[in-house]
C-alpha cells in the first residue's frame, strides 16, 4: 500500500516541489494541497514546506495560518494526523497554535544559509522514529527569522516534558533560546523545525559531509519515518 | 511593539546608525535605545463605536500581533 503525503502550497511557498520529491524518494505518494482548498484529499500525513507564504506579511506564517486549508489541517492535527512544518511551515504551525512559542529575526540580522548539525532529541514521533536517540544529523538551514523564543514557563514545560525534538549542535545560528531547532507537540504527531530535511534526501544534492561533497541524506529519514509510522498504525 | 524583554535587532541597528550619523546633539547623545514597532490602520466608512474599539483591541491581540513576541500598546480612533 502506498501512503499519501500531502504537501501544501501557499502563495509564496518555495520548497513544495522539493518536499514532494522527498516524499517520493522515501516511497510515498506526494499529493499537492492548495491553500484555498479545505479538502485534504484523504492524505495520511501533511508537510507544510518552507518559503515566504504571503510574502511574510504581518508576521512569518501569520496569514497562512488563516488559510482555508489550515482550518482542516488544525482539526486533523488535533485528531492525530501527522503534520511536519519545515522553516516557514514551522512558523505556520506556531502561528496556528499547534506548537508553542514564536520565531523572530535572527540574532545578528543576517539571513543564514549553511549545512547545520542537529541533535535529534526525541525519536518518539511519526517524523523521527527512524533516527536513534541523540543522533547527530546534518541538513541545510536557510532562514532570516529562525530565532526561537518562548516564555520561561513554556521553555520549562518544553524541556520538562521532552518536547524539544531537535537542538542546534556546535553553532547556534540564529539566537534560538536553549539552542532549539525544532519541537514536537504533546501527542507527538505535530513536529516543526527551521532546518530543511527535504534538501538532504539524495546523494549529489545534499549537504557536504566529511570526505564527500553534497552526499548528505539525513533528511530522508523524516519521510521514511512517517511512512514507517503509517505502516505500523 | 516587540516585547521590551526581547532583542529588537532592527531597532538596535537604527540606534547604532543614529549615533554614527554625524548629527551630534544632547538629544541624540541621550538616546539609549531605539525600538521599532508597527502601526496598522483599520478603515471604516461609518462612525466608529466603543464596541468597534473593543473589537479592534481583540483583533489586535489575537491576529494582528503575536502575544509571544509583541504587545498591543494602544488602539486609538482618528477621523
Amino acid at each position: 500500500m502506498t501512503f499519501k503525503i500531502g504537501v501544501v502550497t501557499f502563495p509564496g511557498t518555495l520548497d513544495d516541489r522539493d518536499a514532494q520529491r522527498a516524499v517520493r524518494l522515501a516511497g510515498g505518494e506526494a499529493v499537492a494541497l492548495w491553500h484555498a482548498d479545505e479538502n485534504l484529499h484523504k492524505v495520511d500525513a501533511v508537510v507544510l514546506p518552507g518559503g515566504f507564504s504571503y510574502g511574510d506579511y504581518l508576521r512569518c506564517g501569520a496569514i497562512a495560518a488563516q488559510a482555508p486549508v489550515m482550518d482542516s489541517i488544525i482539526k486533523a492535527a488535533n485528531g492525530g494526523l501527522p503534520v511536519l512544518g519545515i522553516c516557514n511551515g514551522f512558523q505556520v504551525l506556531v502561528e496556528s497554535h499547534l506548537l508553542p512559542g514564536g520565531l523572530i529575526r535572527n540574532e545578528k540580522q543576517h539571513f543564514i544559509c549553511r549545512d547545520q548539525t542537529l541533535v535529534v532529541e526525541n525519536i518518539n514521533t511519526p517524523w523521527t522514529n527512524q533516527f536513534t536517540q541523540n543522533e547527530e544529523i546534518v541538513i541545510p538551514l536557510k532562514n532570516g527569522e529562525g530565532g526561537y523564543i518562548a516564555t520561561d514557563e513554556t521553555l520549562k514545560r518544553l524541556e520538562g516534558e521532552g518536547l524539544v525534538a531537535f537542538r542546534y549542535k556546535d553553532v547556534n545560528p540564529n539566537g534560538s533560546m536553549n539552542d532549539i531547532a525544532g519541537l514536537r507537540n504533546e501527542r507527538g504527531n505535530v513536529v516543526g523545525l527551521m532546518p530543511h530535511p527535504e534538501h538532504a534526501v539524495e546523494a549529489g544534492f545534499g549537504p557536504d559531509m566529511p570526505g564527500t561533497m553534497r552526499s548528505g541524506v539525513d533528511g530522508l529519514k523524516f519521510f521514511t519515518s512517517v511512512l514507517n509510522s503509517l505502516v505500523n498504525a | 511593539m516587540p516585547k521590551e524583554v526581547l532583542l529588537d535587532p532592527a531597532g538596535k541597528s537604527v540606534n547604532n546608525a543614529l549615533h554614527r550619523s554625524g548629527h551630534t546633539s544632547s538629544t541624540i547623545a541621550g538616546i539609549t535605545a531605539v525600538r521599532i514597532g508597527k502601526r496598522i490602520e483599520l478603515h471604516f466608512d461609518r462612525p466608529v463605536t466603543d464596541a468597534d474599539v473593543a473589537e479592534a483591541q481583540k483583533i489586535g491581540e489575537n491576529f494582528l500581533s503575536n502575544a509571544v513576541i509583541e504587545d498591543v500598546v494602544s488602539v486609538t480612533v482618528q477621523n
